[in-house]
């Protein structure tokens, strides 16, 4: 009783805020386009998905997604390998910087990537600028991390004695991975998969600033729809259609996510100098790091040109309003802005985080129990795949209005950045959590120490640095979140991303050179934080 | 036949084999045997291409396997828990080898496998276990998945990395007759490596003791424990009693001064000592006899009894000499407990012929 009492304690602030803050303009933005006049009207709702330009733009994202999954996949594999089971000088450094890519604010991501295909640009000739293969390539940008981290951290682990045992049996290296390694890759490998389609197909500043008017995904018509053409109805339609594919494949990735066996006594690999059979891995590898380093090192040099010579204007600009005082304030300012924002939204998203997982982690006593933290587990990865776009306009239309009018509540930004970077923190915190040997705990007990002292002693010096981790990983993200921030954030307080995006649609080369001055120091920023991060070296960090 | 010549292995310039020589003749068992930490299994890596030797060869008849790799070696490698495909059956696990095809080699029919799997389960006891997961299996079962895996192509050699270590005692010693019955009917030889001494008596026909790396002594069991050539064998192999003195030689004689005032044990061996060299008697308890009156042997000397470790079938004594030396003697109980003739803090006599202990330079 007293269990469950606690139990109930813990979940109730994360539940409530989720409940507020998620559910509900989720729900009120998916009510505006099922019950338009007040009267349920779903037929009019299937007409939307019977329009011809609705189909083509879920086909659009489907396969984009899916061609984007398995691009990020084949070259995350031998990166993989070369980051996790060679051992190098550097190894380190290189393992942190192939993570930036992954917080990079998508808003950056898509100035970087116009500035390397854009005509004139380095790789204009390709003729790439505003095409599918463009959009491709910035999901890949993405999320390639993804698959290094996820797929890395189980290979790093990976008992090496089933392998050499395949070899001693006559299975020639490329047999042994087909039929020993890669098997034991796969969950890894396929959870991996799932959650890069995820971020792919529910990506937004990429595929906004990258597609133009000619590509759409299920998110930018999400976006267009509301905010362009005002037809709720049909955005409520692609929220109900986005909701139901991403709960199908969240269920998905957490079948496949396997437990490890406990009674199995694993060995744990070292590392290997780089040999010449290992020379086409690390090959792709380093083909991977040019493609990744490309529209980060064409994006700071176009910043720091102006009329074709080298200068700092650019940056020096970014104490102003720009052109024609298209902005409000000054860049510097929503800098401040950003930092503030992002801080707020660690806090939450760490003692929201905390607590959800320390509800999922506590040992079920009962099928019942164990079944309501398996709800609660889906529940809280929710945010992960909701439209940015659908939360942001959710806030709008439910919390600007009686009884809940937040537009001018300080925290409102912050909880929206929050709940996007929840997911992150729970899945860092958990593996953390649920790793701690309860037998520790009996021991520590056992030597006298009460259920507070255990929990200083045992639990906090274990948990300190993922916690630390999570933190940074939450701020980065917040730092970069551009979805649902561009529909709340004030028109006289904006961050950075928001800034960024107003700048590019402005006319003038003064105004293009600070958007990328601006996100030169966004990426700067960020970069510094996952780099920071990455010192704590806590294990499975930004893997899923 | 396996031979090694000189072999060194090390990790990032730390030595973990250190000069090995050791030749496997064709159908026998031999144990390397040695504390955790020793050499022992990177040895036997070596052996399996795991490892490349930083000098020395290993040779199979005579051919040299430096660049050879693991799996164009014909050996297979077993390990501590098995080391089963998860996801792949009994079945699938057993007949990996016999589905693997080399360019040039025509494949063999899958009844043709079937058959051979269901003749290996057989052999290891496991009939009917064919559609069973490794998850499902016990720890014996498991093992025993893994033999007939290692098995299914006839392996030339087959290496086993303390193949009954996560085995329970009982298990442990039921698995290694079945292990040697396997060996004499398949006739492969057997390279094993263990940290048991009782495992590696049982089962081998050569032992190898290994320590820091190097290659101690390759002898029989039977030649390992009576007649060790260094005081790190000795002591590692059984029970024993070291007792340091200084030579002094008369033909195959060997006076041992081990104590001021006390009259020396004389032994025999066919070492050559320098005057005054220091030396090591080894003796085992066993070979010790301990009464209540002096006895006629060649060596005797009386004590007190320090402590009594009763056994069951045999009882240990440690008697502590005038010098403070202790010696462990050991009888067996051949009379009921109440009929023993001295107890703790008696005053006993010990007694040992010339020949009971060995004399060692090292």
């Amino acid at each position: 009783m007293k269990r469950t009492a606690s139990l109930v304690a813990l979940a109730a602030l994360p539940v409530g805020v989720l409940a507020v803050f998620f559910v509900l303009p989720v729900a009120g933005m998916l009510g505006r386009g099922l019950w338009p006049d007040g009267s349920f009207a779903p037929g009019a709702m299937l007409d939307v998905l019977a329009r011809p330009r609705v189909g083509r733009v879920v086909w659009f994202t489907v396969w984009s997604s899916s061609v984007a999954t398995v691009v990020a996949v084949l070259l995350g594999l031998p990166a993989a390998y070369v980051l996790h089971r060679l051992d190098f000088p550097l190894r380190g450094a290189l393992r942190s910087a192939l993570l930036v890519p992954f917080v990079l604010p998508t808003v950056v991501v898509g100035v970087a990537f116009r500035q390397l295909l854009r005509e004139g640009g380095p790789l204009g000739f390709l003729d790439l600028d505003g095409t599918p293969v463009a959009i491709v390539a910035g999901l890949v940008f993405f999320n390639v991390a993804v698959v290094i981290r996820t797929v890395g951290a189980t290979w790093e682990g990976l008992d090496p004695r089933p392998a050499e045992a395949a070899a001693a049996l006559g299975a020639s290296p490329a047999r042994v991975f087909t039929s020993v390694t890669l098997p034991a890759l796969r969950p890894a490998i396929v959870s991996a998969a799932s959650v890069v389609f995820l971020f792919c197909a529910t990506a937004f500043g990429v595929v906004l600033i990258l597609g133009g008017v000619r590509y759409a995904s299920v998110e930018t018509e999400i976006y267009l729809l509301t905010t362009v053409l005002y037809d709720l109805q049909g955005a409520a339609a692609l929220s109900i259609v986005q909701l139901v594919a991403v709960v199908g494949l969240l269920t998905v990735a957490a079948r496949v996510r396997r437990v490890p066996d406990p009674t199995v006594q694993r060995a744990v690999p070292r590392p290997h100098r780089p040999r010449r059979s290992d020379l086409p891995q690390v090959a792709a590898t380093a083909l991977l790091l040019g493609l990744l380093a490309a529209p980060i090192v064409a994006l700071v040099t176009q910043s720091l040109r102006v009329d074709g010579a080298w200068s700092l204007t650019n940056y020096r600009n970014l104490t102003t309003t720009g052109d024609d005082q298209v902005l409000l304030v000054p860049v510097t300012t929503a800098l401040r802005n950003s930092l503030q924002t992002a801080l707020d939204a660690t806090w939450i998203a760490l003692l929201l985080g905390l607590l959800v997982a320390i509800v999922l982690t506590r040992r079920s006593r009962s099928a019942g129990e164990r079944r309501v933290r398996a709800v609660l587990d889906g529940f809280f990865m929710l945010p992960l795949g909701v439209s940015a776009v659908t939360l942001g306009f959710g806030f709008l239309v439910t919390l600007g209005r009686e009884p809940l009018d937040l537009r001018t509540w300080p925290l409102l930004v912050p909880v929206a950045q929050a709940l996007v970077a929840l997911p992150l923190v729970v899945r860092t915190l958990v593996p953390v959590l649920a790793g701690i040997d309860d037998r520790q705990r009996q021991a520590a007990a056992s030597l006298g120490a009460g259920a507070m002292r255990t929990a200083l002693t045992v639990d906090v010096p274990i948990v300190l640095r993922p916690v630390a981790a999570a933190a940074g990983f939450a701020f980065a993200v917040s730092l970069g979140e551009f979805g649902a921030t561009s529909f709340l954030s004030r028109a006289d307080h904006p961050t950075v991303p928001v800034v960024i995006f107003r700048l590019l649609g402005r006319p003038g080369e003064g105004n293009y050179g600070m958007a990328l001055a601006a996100s030169v120091v966004l990426a700067a920023t960020t970069a510094l934080v996952i780099l920071a991060v990455e010192r704590l070296r806590v294990r499975g960090v930004g893997s899923w | 036949m396996l031979s090694l010549e000189h072999v060194s292995v090390s990790y990032d310039g730390t030595p973990a084999v250190v000069d090995a020589s050791l030749e496997v003749p064709d159908a026998s068992v031999v144990a390397v045997l040695g504390p955790s930490g020793c050499g022992k299994s990177t040895l036997l890596r070596a052996v399996a291409g795991l490892e490349r030797p930083t000098s020395g060869t290993i040779c199979w008849d005579g051919a040299d396997l430096g660049g050879v790799p693991t799996h164009k070696r014909g050996f297979a490698l077993m390990f501590q828990d098995g080391q089963l495909f998860s996801h792949l059956s009994v079945a699938r696990n057993v007949g990996y080898a016999l589905r693997l095809r080399r360019p040039g080699q025509p494949r063999r029919g899958s009844g043709d496998i079937e058959a051979r799997i269901a003749g290996l389960l057989t052999l290891v006891g496991l009939e009917g276990y064919d559609a069973r997961l490794p998850g499902t299996l016990s720890g014996g079962e498991r093992q025993r998945v893994a033999l007939a895996r290692s098995l299914a192509k006839a392996p030339k050699l087959l290496l086993l990395d303390e193949p009954l270590g996560a085995l329970d005692r009982k298990l442990r010693e039921e698995t290694q007759f079945e292990l040697m019955d396997i060996q004499e009917k398949t006739g492969t030889t057997f390279v094993i490596v263990t940290h048991d001494q009782g495992e590696a008596m049982t089962v081998a026909s050569r032992v190898a003791v290994m320590d820091e790396g190097k290659l101690m002594q390759v002898s029989t069991p039977d030649r390992i424990y009576e007649t060790p050539q260094s005081v790190y064998v000795a002591d590692f192999i059984g029970d024993v009693n070291i007792i340091q003195g200084r030579a002094t030689q008369s033909g195959d004689k060997v006076l041992v001064n081990w104590a001021e005032g006390q009259s020396p044990f004389t032994a025999q061996t066919a070492t050559a000592f320098a005057p005054d060299q220091t030396c090591w008697l080894a003796i085992r308890p066993e070979k010790i006899a301990i009464s209540a009156d002096r006895t006629d042997h060649a060596n005797t000397v009386q004590g007190k009894v320090l402590d009594i470790a009763y056994l069951g079938n045999i009882s240990t004594y440690h008697v502590e000499l005038p010098s403070g030396h202790v010696i462990k003697a050991q009888e067996a109980n051949t009379r009921r407990i109440a009929r023993r003739a001295f107890t703790w803090e008696d005053p006993v006599w010990l007694g040992w012929t010339d020949t009971a202990g060995v004399l060692l330079d090292r």
